[in-house]
């Protein structure tokens, strides 16, 4: 039973890096329809630019901060330099720029940063909680409210902004959107800032726990794009629910399979989902008259 | 209040506009006519900004916007309720109309939304349902009301009455000779010649990407090639 709560915690921290991820292409998809295959690179650099600024002297809080905000600023040049002039392209040639730029990120990065392993201390120290029989890392706890909190301020801001409905509205109808004077631009440019800024938070938040490298964006980009599917592509409900459902499969398969099979989960869910389930648990109902 | 000079405009490299030349006065209806096909939508399409104009000139209330980007131009007075009526379909009533006036966020908001739900009742009733599960004349008043709730000077109507029974033609072109009263100059363009006609102060008769004839609505009613052509009578 204890062993099973420990399986269970560590599938819930993985599963909030997976559903944070997987928010961040929530938004990108639902604003565009492009899967941002950059997304996992948004995780590294959250990490990686935290390490930097704290080895500089910084404090940590504030080292997370400046992460955070320049990845939001890589996510809009992003969006201005490789995606805006390409407006009009299918959007299979808008996801392939994406994954262009994430060969490119983590090109920069191993450049910059080097290529060995970094990390930098828990926020709140490394003491294990005992809970039931099992045991969590505080850092464990950051993560899952880190999921927690952006879900519902996401939430707060599709449903109760009206900017954050600007931007249901351009994905549902770009040109009908423009005629109600929204600058369409600027909500694109707006949606690759916030998924940047969430990818950003979710490197912050696990490097304590996992460590980072030039290189873990690309798993972490797979593992949220299945969580998203498993949920249902642009939905953030679907989103939080698919990355937690993907983190404890992930967490059981280790437990009580092999930690060998650990990463096939993810794609096992993928072609399931594809095979079966291609709207994902939460997927759009289509429910609309011409 | 508006004026189009040899407006051309294209797509790829077929030209669909070749020179049209037409003028909106204030305070009137002005209706374009016209069989499927003879450049109608992409008129309206190159006023609200989202068609690019390859030669020629907008200028609304004395000032040119040819290249004013769509989402300014709202502004500046002009919205419009595009063929096919392009309603947000995953948000609701309410959510619709509240975007149609994206730009405001006063008092008048409620007041205007107040009057949309008066001028379509049946609205108000669907207020927090998803919008695409509104039926073709629902989603029509919702897209002419939220082209209201943008505040126009000038309101670009396209096609209002296509697809819909002729009970709601009526009502939709009695809410559209009802804007005089609110101030808001029309420009509609429509198939059903003799419906716009009726309400219109002068027409303009377009066809294949060129204006053909314009006079007042009464003349062009009464015009025999018109009522060959296009009214059928």
């Amino acid at each position: 039973m204890s062993e099973l709560l420990q399986f269970l915690f560590s599938g819930l921290t993985v599963g909030a890096v997976y559903a944070l991820v997987a928010l961040g292409f929530t938004i990108i998809y639902n604003a565009s329809d492009v899967v941002n295959f950059a997304q996992g690179e948004f995780v590294m650099l959250g990490g990686m630019l935290t390490v930097s600024a704290y080895a500089a002297g910084l404090p940590l809080p504030l080292a997370a901060l400046i992460a955070i905000v320049v990845t939001a600023g890589i996510g809009v040049a992003l969006n201005k330099l490789a995606i805006e002039p390409a407006r009009g392209a299918p959007v299979v040639s808008l996801i392939i720029i994406t994954i262009g730029a994430s060969i490119f990120l983590r090109g920069a990065a191993q450049v910059l940063f080097g290529k060995q392993i970094h990390r930098f201390p828990s926020f709140s120290g490394d003491t294990p909680l005992r809970i039931g029989g099992a045991t969590i890392l505080p850092q464990s706890l950051w993560v899952m409210a880190g999921g927690i909190a952006v879900f519902i301020a996401l939430y707060l801001f599709f449903t109760r902004t009206l900017t954050g409905k600007a931007v249901l509205a351009t994905s549902n109808n770009r040109l009908a959107a423009q005629l109600v004077g929204i600058n369409t631009n600027w909500v694109m440019t707006l949606s690759f800032a916030l998924s940047a800024a969430i990818g950003a938070l979710a490197g912050v938040l696990i490097t304590p726990i996992t460590n980072t490298s030039y290189d873990v964006g690309i798993a972490l980009a797979l593992k949220g794009f299945a969580a998203a599917m498993l949920g249902g592509m642009g939905n953030p409900k679907g989103a939080l629910v698919g990355g937690i459902l993907l983190g404890i499969i992930e967490a059981l398969t280790a437990g009580y399979l092999s930690s060998q099979y650990k990463d096939a989960a993810a794609f096992v869910i993928i072609l399931l989902v594809l095979f079966f389930l291609p709207q994902g648990l939460f997927g759009a109902r289509h429910t609309e008259r011409v | 209040m508006l004026e189009i000079r040899d407006l051309r405009s294209r797509y790829g490299r077929i030209e669909v506009l070749h020179g049209i030349t037409l003028n909106v006065q204030s305070g009137e209806i002005v209706t374009v006519v016209g069989a499927n096909g003879a450049g109608k939508t992409t008129l309206l399409r190159c006023i609200s900004g989202i068609q690019p104009v390859s030669a020629g000139g907008i200028i609304f209330r004395g000032e040119t916007i040819t290249t004013v980007p769509a989402y300014r131009r709202i502004r500046r007075g002009i919205t419009q309720s595009p063929e096919g009526r392009q309603i947000f379909t995953n948000l609701t009533v309410e959510e619709n109309l509240r975007l149609g006036a994206f730009l405001f966020s006063d008092d008048r908001v409620d007041r205007d939304m107040e009057d949309a739900f008066q001028m379509f009742p049946i609205l108000r009733e669907k207020r927090n349902l998803p919008a695409g599960g509104l039926s073709g004349g629902q989603q029509q008043m919702l897209a002419i009301a939220r082209a209201l709730m943008g505040r126009p000077s000038c309101l670009l109507l396209d096609e209002p009455s296509m697809g819909l029974a002729p009970l709601l033609v009526q009502q939709i072109f009695d809410v559209v000779s009802g804007l005089k009263a609110r101030n808001v100059t029309v420009l509609l363009v429509e198939q059903n010649a003799f419906g716009a006609l009726k309400i219109a102060d002068r027409g303009y008769v377009m066809e294949t990407g060129r204006i053909t004839m314009d006079g007042p609505a009464e003349a062009l009613i009464a015009d025999p090639r018109i009522r060959e052509a296009y009214l059928g009578i």
